[in-house]
Order: structure tokens, then C-alpha cells, then sequence
């Protein structure tokens, strides 16, 4: 990762941040950096590709590639992280703390850390469990940090939600975490499943407060369709790392969506990897931070077959001081895989002062027999001159800044299939905006 | 019948250099159907006028009133001004991005009129402006100001102008930049705007060019914040044939 962040991270909104945003009042909104641009997105003969934050290897691997990080099912073989790490370097390390330690979920005597609900659609198999090593469980997830090994070695039965072979499932599993207690501990491990040729969706949503290391291992049968609604809806104080895992199989398509709007500090790891040829991934994401509030999402798309796709697209809105994001897009077309499209985009709307972006788009590449690549990343403001000329059409200020907010995640809303989130997420997104209005 | 009435306004400006005085005490007095052409050199503080008034958070007004139909305007937010029934008309026009031209002309004659227009009259006012302004109607579906030219940021300007309707509009440079024919389209759309609703306008602007097409009622030279001379229509003649120098030898 690190020979090939050429580029750096982008950053903006707080003052004393590397700001590469003008902060004047009198600019409009500054798309910081265009890297690529739409036009150049897959498209064409050849792969085009443009010289920052992209590294185009001689295929020798080397220590640094994103796809080389050291995977493990033993807790041991990881330390606590320091501000040292690469992958730990954004993270506020000793607010989420505690989720660096070895313990168990604390439950007790009827009342345990989190309840879960799940609901099955027509047509699936009632919920399974699965211990450690018990198939398909770890097809997909290998930990590898330390708050992901101890979420799988602590979960002695995953939840198993599966779609079986053929089947199309028209309503979604839902499956609800609601922590009781933002002292305790929770981990968790859930594994989903679309076997060969079926169709599925999966809604999981976190409410309420814990301290939660959770694992969502995705294994998406060959010629499957799975889509993944993973929603972090916690209240203030919630401490959540997350890693989602997938496994594409062959011709198999998946559609992977995060939603991080409450918790105190969020980190949200979604690894997606390609087995076979033909596959699809969309990865899509939406955040927005209050103030004090901690959101970070990494994706790493690992294109270790040909002839596969991905496509994805992360959208943020900062508000509030002390409110802070964090977006690494670390995508890698490995020597094999020839054939590949990919292309990822990251945008940051920051609504106040005091607020703050990390951007950091990184593509490595070791082979020239692409479709195309490219990457793109930007973070503005909303600033006075976009509320001025709102308001001076007689549109009040809570209304202009709806207007703007909503038109920048409308986009990403309509890519959500299932019609009640998305009406969820928008009245979510409303309620955000009210909160800073106050 | 709508009155703008300026008085004595003076207005600061934050600058690196510490505060600066820009309007050094302004009156005037606009009434509907009238039009008053603002005439200045550059920086003279002609933008700082129109957004004062329109109450743009950079200018501080440190004396002065300024009042619309007797109400006090300086009280007002900027988007009570607006509902009020003032108009600014920008010399650069802000991009919003993620927000459509049409959501957002609906939304301003929502606000304005506090009540959300009557769908099909107003799908078929906004086409019928669009085209008189020679704006394509796939305007309606693209982002406000999101990569316009020059000249089609002031015909959207102007086409707000006309669908929003307000009784005092200010329209700072909307004539700078335009070719002639452009030049004359907008100018169209003032004159429309002008007959159906009688609207008062504060015309800003650099060149007497626009004022064979919108004939003003009073021109006023604009020097070093404050209006230096004012007359009729013959003022700006006057000023075509000898330009600023007069007023800025004064003015020093
Ligand atoms: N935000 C600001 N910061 C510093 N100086 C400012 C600011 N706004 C205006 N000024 C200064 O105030 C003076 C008047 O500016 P203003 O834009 O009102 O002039 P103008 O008459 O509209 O000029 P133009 O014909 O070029 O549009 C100028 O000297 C300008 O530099
Ligand atoms: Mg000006």
C-alpha cells in the first residue's frame, strides 16, 4: 500500500488539516480532485489510466500490496494496533479500545448484550448456525486484524443465513442487532449465502448501543445475485468494527451497501474478492457524521480473476465539530486478472467547520490487459455562497441545506433495491440535517 | 405598487487588511416600474450594493436603512428579503451541485409564494420561459449553474426573474459577457418581466450597451461607494462619450 499511495490522503474541512480544499468564503464547493474522469471509465481499447494514486506493477509481489496482508484464524498472531500501522493510521485507537481486547460477549442470565431478530424469507431455510471451520464458514472471511480474529474465535455458532440452490427470494432476510448495553462487549460473526444461481437480499441492521467486533462473511455461489444492506444505525455511543468479507464466484453478481449514520466511532472493513471469472461487485456506501463522531470505511476489492467487474461508490456528509470520516479505496488487479473493469469514486460534503474528510482512493495494477480502470475522489464544502444564493430565491436555510444534502446522496439512494430503506434512509438523513439545525 | 428605499446605507467588508468601508452612504429610492441603471467603475462597490441589500453575511452594514414597502429590510434574513420580494440577479451565479434546475425553481416559487404552484401551470410557465429565454429544456434536468456558460448562468438568472415574480430586482452585471445575441434574449426577458408585473429594477451595470435595450428611467454614476451624480437617460450618454474620469478625479 504504501509504494503505491502515491498520491496521499486527501483531507478537508478541519483548518488545521492538510486542507486542499479552499476554505474562503466566496468559493463554491471545489471538487479537490478529479482523478479520472467519467469518460476515461472502462471504456475505449486500451486501459487508460492516469499516473497518481495508481501503480502499475512488473508483477514481482512485493510486501506492500494490499492483497498480502497477513490473514489468520489465531488471535495470537496479532498485535494491538498502533498509530504506526498503515491500515490503523486515520483510526482514534484509544476511543475504540476496547474492541482491541481478547473478550468474550457479555451476556448474562436473560439479558444478553444484543438481541438479535431475524426474519427468513418465503422459500429460504430457517436460520443455521455454524461453528469454526464448519463450511461454508470461513470460505470467505480469513481475519486479519486482531478485532476480526477475536469476533470469529469468540462466536462459537455464526448465524448461517442461506438462499438455496435456484431459489429467488423476493423479500429480504432481515436481520436486527440491537445492543443493550454500550459498556458491554459484543462479537459476532454471521455468514450469508447464495447458493448457485439464487437470489437474495440481506438487511442488517445495528441499533441500539454495544461494543460490537463483527465479522459478515458473504459467500456468493457461481451465477448467484446477493445484495447486502448492511445499516449502522446505533445510538451516540456505540463502538462497532466491522469486517465484511465476500467470496464472488463464478458469474456471480453481488451488491454490497453500507449505511453508517449513528455510533460513536464506526470502522467499517468491506473486502471483496473475486474466485472465478465473470463476476460483479458493486460496492456501495453512505455516511454521515454528527459531531464527535467517528466513521471510517475501507474496501479493498481483490481482482485475482479475469474478466470481472467492480464498481464502487462511496458518498459522505460531515456536520458538527469534531465530526470525522475516513474512505480508503484500495482496489488490486492482480497478474491473472486480465479482462478486469473496475473504477471507484469517493465524495465528501462537508456542511460546517470543524468537520473533517480523509480521502484516499489507491489502485495497484499488475497486469496491462485490463477493460480500464480509474478512481476518483473529491471532498467540498457547503459553504456560504451555495446557501446565500438558495436562500436569496426565498428558500429557508433548513430547506437549502436539505436541498443540497439530498441531491448529493440522491444518486446513491436510488441504487437501493428495497423501497422501504430507502425511504428509511432518506427520512434518516432528514433527521441528521434537523439535528444541526438546532 | 412596491418601493425600495435606500438611505444613508454604509457597509464594511472583512478584508486581511483589516475593515474596510465600502458603501459610504447610499441613497436610493426604487419604485415599481421603475428602472434605475447603476453605472460605475470597476470596484467602486456596485456587487456590495445589490448584496447588501439582499443581506449576503460578508458585508457588514454599519449605519443606514434600507426598506422595502416601509418594512425594514436590514431585519430581514436573506431569504425573508426573497419572500419579501426582492430579487438579486448574481454577476456570478453559485453552482449547486446535485440540485436540478426544476427542483429547484420549484422549490424557490414554493417558498416564495409560501404555497407550491399548481403543478400544470407551472410545468407549462417554466417551459414557456425557458423558450422565450432560448434556454433547451434539458436545462430543466441539469444541475443549477453545474458547468453553464457564461451566458446561459444569466439567462437561468433572468428565467428565475420571470417565474418568481418579484416587485424590486436588482440585477448585478447580467450584461457582462453576453454576446449580442444573448445580450438581447436577456434583455427580452427584462422587458417581459417589467410589463407583466411591473417589477422596479436596480439595473448594474458597466456599459451603456444594455441601455439600448432596457431604457432606463434614471441612471446614477456609482463612485467609491456612493452614487456621485444621477439624472435621466442622457446621464448615460453623457457618461458613453467621457467615461468615469470626471467622477474619479472627484473622488481622490
Ligand atoms: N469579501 C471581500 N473581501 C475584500 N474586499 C472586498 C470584498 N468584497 C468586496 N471587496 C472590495 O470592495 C470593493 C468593491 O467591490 P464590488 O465587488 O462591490 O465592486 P463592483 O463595483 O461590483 O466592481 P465590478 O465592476 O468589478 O463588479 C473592491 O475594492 C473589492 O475588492
Ligand atoms: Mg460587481
Amino acid at each position: 500500500m504504501t509504494s503505491t499511495d502515491v498520491k496521499g490522503p486527501e483531507s478537508a474541512g478541519d483548518p488545521v488539516a492538510n486542507e486542499v480544499v479552499g476554505g474562503a468564503a466566496g468559493a463554491a464547493p471545489v471538487l479537490a480532485q478529479e482523478v479520472i474522469s467519467e469518460e476515461d471509465r472502462g471504456r475505449g481499447k486500451g486501459p487508460k489510466l492516469e499516473d497518481e494514486g495508481i501503480a502499475v506493477k512488473d508483477g514481482k509481489p512485493s510486501a506492500a500490496t494490499r492483497g498480502e496482508r497477513h490473514r489468520s484464524f489465531d488471535v495470537a498472531e496479532f498485535s494491538r494496533p498502533t498509530s504506526k500501522n498503515e491500515e490503523w493510521r486515520f483510526t482514534p485507537l484509544r476511543v475504540l479500545s476496547p474492541l482491541f481486547e481478547d473478550l468474550a460477549t457479555e451476556d448474562r442470565e436473560g439479558d444478553p448484550a444484543v438481541d438479535y431478530q431475524v426474519s427468513v424469507p418465503e422459500g429460504a431455510p430457517e436460520v443455521g448456525t455454524l461453528a469454526p471451520g464448519q463450511s461454508p464458514r470461513g470460505e470467505a472471511l480469513v481475519p486479519e486484524d486482531i478485532t476480526s480474529a477475536v469476533a470469529s474465535a469468540r462466536t462459537d455458532q455464526a448465524l448461517h443465513l442461506r438462499a438455496p440452490r435456484n431459489a429467488e427470494l423476493a423479500e429480504p432476510f432481515r436481520l436486527t442487532a440491537h445492543g443493550r448495553d454500550a459498556e458491554r462487549r459484543s462479537n459476532a460473526h454471521i455468514v450469508l449465502q447464495t447458493e448457485e444461481s439464487s437470489t437474495a437480499t440481506f438487511v442488517l441492521d445495528h441499533t441500539g448501543s454495544t461494543r460490537m467486533a463483527e465479522n459478515v462473511e458473504m459467500v456468493v455461489g457461481d451465477n448467484s445475485q446477493m445484495t447486502v444492506i448492511s445499516l449502522q444505525n446505533w445510538e451516540d455511543d456505540a463502538l462497532h468494527i466491522a469486517t465484511h468479507h465476500s467470496k464472488v464466484g463464478r458469474d456471480a453478481r453481488l451488491k454490497h451497501i453500507v449505511v453508517s449514520l449513528g455510533g460513536r466511532a464506526v470502522r467499517v472493513n468491506a473486502i471483496g474478492e473475486f474466485s472465478a471469472p465473470g463476476g460483479e461487485l458493486e460496492k456501495l456506501g453512505l455516511y454521515f457524521a454528527d459531531e464527535k463522531q467517528f466513521l471510517e470505511h475501507r474496501i479493498f476489492v481483490d481482482h485475482a480473476a479475469p474478466n470481472c467487474t467492480s464498481n464502487s461508490a462511496y458518498k459522505g456528509a460531515l456536520q458538527g465539530s469534531g465530526a470525522r470520516s475516513v474512505w480508503v479505496g484500495d482496489v488490486l488487479i492482480r497478474r491473472e486478472a486480465e479482462g478486469t473493469s473496475t473504477y471507484e469514486l469517493n465524495r465528501n460534503l462537508v456542511l460546517t467547520e470543524g468537520a473533517r474528510a480523509d480521502s484516499v482512493p489507491n489502485l495497484e495494477i499488475e497486469t496491462g490487459e485490463i477493460e480500464g480502470a480509474g478512481h476518483a475522489a473529491a471532498t467540498g464544502r457547503f459553504d456560504d455562497e451555495q446557501l446565500f444564493y438558495l436562500r436569496a430565491r426565498g428558500i429557508p436555510e433548513l430547506e437549502a441545506r436539505r436541498l443540497v444534502v439530498r441531491g448529493f446522496f440522491a444518486e446513491l439512494i436510488q441504487q437501493i433495491d428495497v423501497p422501504e430503506i430507502r425511504q428509511a434512509l432518506s427520512d434518516s438523513i432528514e433527521d441528521e440535517l434537523q439535528r444541526s439545525m438546532n | 405598487m412596491s418601493v425600495l428605499e435606500i438611505h444613508d446605507l454604509h457597509a464594511t467588508v472583512e478584508t486581511p487588511e483589516g475593515t474596510k468601508e465600502i458603501l459610504k452612504g447610499v441613497d436610493l429610492t426604487i419604485r415599481s416600474g421603475e428602472t434605475h441603471a447603476i453605472m460605475g467603475p470597476n470596484g467602486s462597490g456596485k456587487s456590495t450594493l445589490a448584496y447588501s441589500i439582499a443581506g449576503h453575511p460578508k458585508y457588514e452594514i454599519t449605519s443606514g436603512t434600507v426598506t422595502l414597502d416601509g418594512e425594514d429590510l436590514l431585519e430581514m434574513s436573506v431569504d425573508e428579503r426573497a419572500r419579501a420580494g426582492l430579487f438579486l440577479a448574481m454577476q456570478y451565479p453559485v453552482e449547486v451541485p446535485g440540485v436540478t434546475v426544476s427542483n429547484f425553481l420549484r422549490t424557490a416559487k414554493t417558498a416564495v409564494d409560501g404555497a407550491a404552484p399548481a403543478l400544470r401551470t407551472w410545468v407549462k410557465d417554466v417551459r414557456g420561459a425557458m423558450d422565450n429565454l432560448k434556454m433547451d429544456q434539458v436545462f430543466a434536468e441539469r444541475n443549477v449553474n453545474e458547468g453553464f456558460s457564461g451566458g446561459e448562468k444569466k439567462r437561468h438568472e433572468i428565467l428565475q426573474m420571470e417565474l418568481l415574480k418579484p416587485n424590486i430586482a436588482i440585477l448585478d452585471e447580467t450584461d457582462s459577457g453576453l454576446d449580442v445575441d444573448a445580450l438581447r434574449i436577456v434583455s427580452d426577458g427584462v422587458n417581459r418581466a417589467k410589463e407583466s408585473t411591473d417589477v422596479g429594477v436596480m439595473l448594474i451595470t458597466h456599459y451603456t450597451r444594455i441601455l439600448n435595450y432596457i431604457k432606463p428611467d434614471f441612471v446614477h454614476v456609482f463612485v467609491n461607494g456612493q452614487i456621485a451624480e444621477q439624472g435621466g437617460p442622457e446621464l448615460a450618454d453623457r457618461l458613453e462619450a467621457e467615461g468615469y474620469e470626471r467622477y474619479l478625479a472627484g473622488a481622490k
